[in-house]
């Protein structure tokens, strides 16, 4: 893995892939590029950046979107093999790495499908080769271009000379820009994509082959480990390197401010070391007291932004009408990745190499640079993968802690995080409080106003932030600053890119009703408060905390209302999409329209509800219903789901083998996140720090069987598709254990305790 | 340092060491092996899960110093990418994976089972696979590969 970029480019089959000529630092001063990203030394306006055809007619295609474990790795092979008509076994996909691939930023959000799929980048870059090799061929040939046909990367003419793709372009570059007007080849005409092709690296992974980052190891390499404050906000006081003097293989013990590390020949003198070193730390402050932190959330200072504004909701919610108010609540969640973050970093005196899992390969460079305050175009970060991430895990604070501790020692160094590194430091998925009033005419929900406090300090470093993570608040730098300030009247188109506005708001911003629904008198806004912890992107950020008060919300009016929540969401929504998906779900699980609670049950000790929820992912990434059925214990207030059933529209599929796998392990993860999954703390510390004191459903956890319907629009581009069904998982449930029990919950995680406590006071108050 | 004879996928293995190291970091550092993985360190999740006497057993928490003469079998040593084991090819057949990194704990603990008992119930496999982690949730998928592989395996 040490090897140079030239002897990396002649394995990889692509010795032609050059870099336009202007240096990084030229380009720098311009505006952010197409993705959103500051542009790189790898143009990608120009062919070259994203594809080469070797000699032996294997088309190696370089992308800025990496694999974890969701199949993205997969299906952009397919994408490439489809688009320039050559076998899958002859597309070789190299995925993030700054020296070689173009800079697409962030894979997250969703957003590789939309970005890479559709009529850009890696897609368009595929398309134009094609449509490159056809002229190329039509020169030789000697025929029209449109009388050609390819397949299996030979072009054929009328006269049944044919010309391989490798005959026209092998090893040489193209020279050409992406051509915007490159033609996309039909859904209809797929033979690659849009198939459920087995995962690449199945037969890897099943076997014990498959390298993780984990299994990097470098020449000289050496073992490190951090010694991490004792709780949030502690400062460095005194580091006793006596107190380690024995542990044999000891190397050195690494102080930088508040950053401590050890690094040793073997990871277990590394370990024994780093539990052993004496380290005083100064307190940190006291934290807000777990018990109460929805009502400490609500009270702080925020900023403020208004999603929505009718400007008449409190007038409407004033008259006569029923007004019902709900208040819900989402607690922190955690990544909790199996594995826990690993890194190995070779840092020498004027160059470093980097081996990361990140999300980030870009962004993370930038951030190393600035902390090795090293050029940086002397940096090097190459994806490799790590353990499933579901967003911010440790991968970039690990990436960061292994370029210090390896720039510190001189010598390459992996770092791999403890259980308690991991879990006691990660940038948590958000605390939420969400408020709700609504009033309920005969005609229906007249007016509707919502209203979210969110727990937030830093994030993603991006490009300049390393104070969003632990490692940059160790070094000195600060999160990035939540001003408070309050909203301004929203302006220019809907922006739901955390679905705070609710699917049945007419979503009406400067005279344009972009919303999916029909409530014309209504508000979202939110408040970005400033945690005590860490926090970042955990899979459907803010999306499904929003989603779940959003759809519980709309299941207590559809009680008040005697309405079945079918026929009743959909009197509210406009969205032909949803409304697809919506009725997809209710007949694939044979919904019986009747209003909620079931009035049937008998006083059995366990009882069955059905629920349903239904989103616009980011308002327009993907659509999704889900139903679902649950059991409750009414003694034990225990809640097992037994079934799902998800109608998904998220355009073309790409590979439905994957996204089944996908929406399943997403809807069993959503469940695991609705009944058990919750941040716990002290006075001074997080306190889940493993799997003892963090609660997830385990393998021996019955699980419901999960049933995945598409419906799949024509002429629609692809979206997102691996957190739209996630998204519904609290909120289905929440309906299901309403109608199993007329008992409403609108506090996550649904635990028995829980449970049994919120049924034992609806029986009292009877 | 000691002096440490290991059998590890059926190679003899003489190795200089501090018995107290964990047998994971033996597997992965001195050996080289992928398979077993670490992810907790504590005997909570798994990952880290090697085959002894026909047991699983976690190795994260075991000094290599008591591994004994036992042989060591990790997920590479049950078959090859060309021939993967039965329980193996179940796996890759029924897709039951996204990551992977659980896998060392899903496969052998599935396999060990069978291997004690091969007409185990869905609840006794499902009972045994308790303290495995499977944070993609692939649940559903594994749980199939496994009752296939028990299939093939008294067919
Ligand atoms: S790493 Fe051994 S059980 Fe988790
Ligand atoms: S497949 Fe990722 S943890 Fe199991």
């Amino acid at each position: 893995m040490t090897q140079s970029r030239r002897q990396f480019l002649k394995s990889s089959g692509a010795l032609i892939i050059s870099f336009s000529a202007a240096p990084w630092n030229a380009l720098s001063a311009q505006d952010q590029g197409q993705f959103g990203t500051h542009p790189s030394h790898i143009d990608p306006g120009k062919l070259d950046s994203w594809l080469a055809v070797g000699s032996d007619g294997v088309a190696t295609a370089y992308t800025g979107k990496c694999d974890f474990g969701q199949g993205i790795f997969t299906a952009q092979s397919q994408l490439v093999a489809e688009e320039l008509c050559v076998p899958l076994a002859r597309v070789k996909l190299i995925q993030c790495d700054t020296s070689i691939t173009p800079d697409q930023g962030t894979t997250s959000g969703s957003q590789s499908t939309p970005t890479n799929f559709n009529s850009q980048s890696l897609a368009l870059a595929a398309a134009t080769a094609r449509e490159a090799l056809l002229n190329l061929a039509a020169k030789k040939l000697v025929e029209p271009a449109e009388q050609l046909t390819v397949a299996n990367g030979v072009i054929t003419g009328k006269t049944g000379r044919a010309v391989k793709y490798e005959e026209l372009i092998g090893n040489r570059h193209f020279n050409l820009s992406l051509s915007p007007t490159a033609k996309r080849r039909s859904v209809a005409a797929w033979t690659v994509l849009g198939k459920p092709v087995p995962s690449l690296d199945r037969p890897a992974l099943m076997t014990g082959q498959f390298e993780f980052v984990h299994n990097i190891r470098v020449p000289g390499m050496l073992h490190g480990r951090v010694v991490r404050p004792p709780e949030m906000g502690a400062t460095l006081a005194h580091v006793d390197d006596q107190s380690v003097r024995n542990v044999r293989g000891l190397v050195k013990v690494v102080v930088r401010k508040d950053f401590v590390g050890v690094v040793a020949e073997t990871q277990y003198a590394a370990a024994v070391a780093a539990c052993q070193l004496a380290v005083q730390w100064n307190p940190g402050p006291e934290l807000p007291p777990q018990q109460n932190f929805f009502d400490y959330l609500q009270k702080q200072p925020s900023r403020d932004v208004l999603g929505v504004d009718s400007g008449d909701v409190d007038a409407q919610l004033s008259s006569v009408g029923s007004v019902i108010r709900a208040k819900y609540t989402y607690p922190y969640q955690m990544h909790g990745s199996v594995g826990t973050s690993c890194a190995v970093a070779d840092v020498k005196a004027d160059s470093a190499t980097v081996w990361s899992a990140t999300q980030s390969a870009y962004p993370t460079r930038s951030i190393i640079a600035k902390l090795l305050n090293m050029p940086l175009d002397k940096i090097r970060v190459i994806f490799v993968r790590g353990s499933g991430c579901y967003g911010l895990n440790g991968a970039d604070a690990v990436s960061f802690d292994a370029a210090i501790l390896s720039q510190a020692v001189g010598k390459p160094v992996r770092l791999q995080f403890s259980r308690q590194d991991e879990m006691m430091w990660e940038n948590l998925g958000a605390a939420c409080v969400v408020e709700h009033r609504a009033r309920l005419t005969k005609d229906g929900i007249a007016a509707w106003d919502r209203e979210d406090w969110v727990a937030s300090r830093g994030s993603r470093p991006g490009y300049n932030q390393p104070g969003n993570v632990i490692t940059g608040m160790l070094l000195g730098y600060d999160p990035e600053p939540i001003e408070p300030r309050s909203a301004k009247a929203p302006a220019g188109k809907l922006r739901n890119g955390s679905n705070i506005v609710p699917s049945y708001f007419a979503g009406c911003v400067g005279g344009s009703c972009q919303g999916d629904g029909t409530i014309r008198s209504e508000r979202a806004l939110t408040h970005s408060v400033r945690s005590p912890f860490f926090t970042g992107p955990l899979r459907s950020p803010l999306r499904i905390q929003n989603t779940f008060a959003n759809e519980c919300f709309m299941d207590e009016l559809c009680k008040l209302a005697k309405a079945d929540p079918v026929a009743f969401r959909l009197q509210h929504l406009k969205n032909s999409r949803v409304i697809g998906v919506l009725k997809a779900a209710a007949s694939a699980s044979n919904w019986q329209a009747r209003p909620s609670p079931r009035t049937d049950t008998s006083r059995a000790q366990t009882v069955t509800g059905r629920g349903i929820a239904c989103v616009a992912y980011e308002g327009d990434n993907g659509y999704a219903a889900l139903v679902a059925e649950v059991e409750v214990d009414l003694q034990t207030g225990t809640v097992r789901p037994k079934r799902f059933v998800a109608a998904l529209d998220c355009g073309p599929i790409s590979n439905p083998d994957g996204l089944r796998n996908q929406t399943e392990g997403g809807i069993l993860q959503g469940m695991s996140r609705a009944l058990v999954e919750e941040v716990i703390w002290d006075k001074k510390r997080i306190t889940s720090v493993d799997w003892e004191t963090y609660s997830s459903l385990y393998l021996d956890y019955e699980m419901p069987a999960v049933e995945t319907v598409f419906v799949t629009p024509t002429d629609v581009p692809a979206t997102g598709a691996g957190e739209t069904a996630i998204t519904l998982v609290p909120a289905v449930i929440g309906n299901a254990i309403f109608d199993a029990t007329g008992v409403r919950l609108r506090d996550l995680p649904f635990t028995p305790a829980r449970v049994k406590a919120a049924l034992v006071e609806v029986e009292h108050r009877a | 340092m000691q002096e440490i004879t290991l059998k590890v996928n059926g190679k003899r293995h003489v190795l200089k060491i501090d018995p107290e190291t964990p047998l994971l970091f033996v597997l992965n550092d001195e050996l080289g092996l992928c398979g077993p993985r670490f992810g907790c360190g504590m005997a909570q999740c798994g990952a880290c899960t090697v085959i002894m006497r026909g047991q699983v057993v976690r190795s994260c928490v075991m000094p290599v110093s008591a591994v004994g003469q036992d042989e060591v079998t990790t997920l590479e040593g049950l078959g090859t990418l060309e021939q993967p084991h039965p329980i193996q090819q179940a796996f890759i057949e029924e897709g039951a994976a996204q990551c992977g990194f659980c896998l060392s704990g899903v496969i052998l603990t599935a396999k060990a089972t069978l291997d004690a008992n091969p007409d185990a119930s869905d609840q006794e496999i499902r009972d045994a696979l308790g303290g495995v982690l499977c944070r993609c949730f692939v649940h559903s998928r594994m749980l199939r590969a496994i009752r296939k592989y028990a299939e093939t395996r008294r067919a």
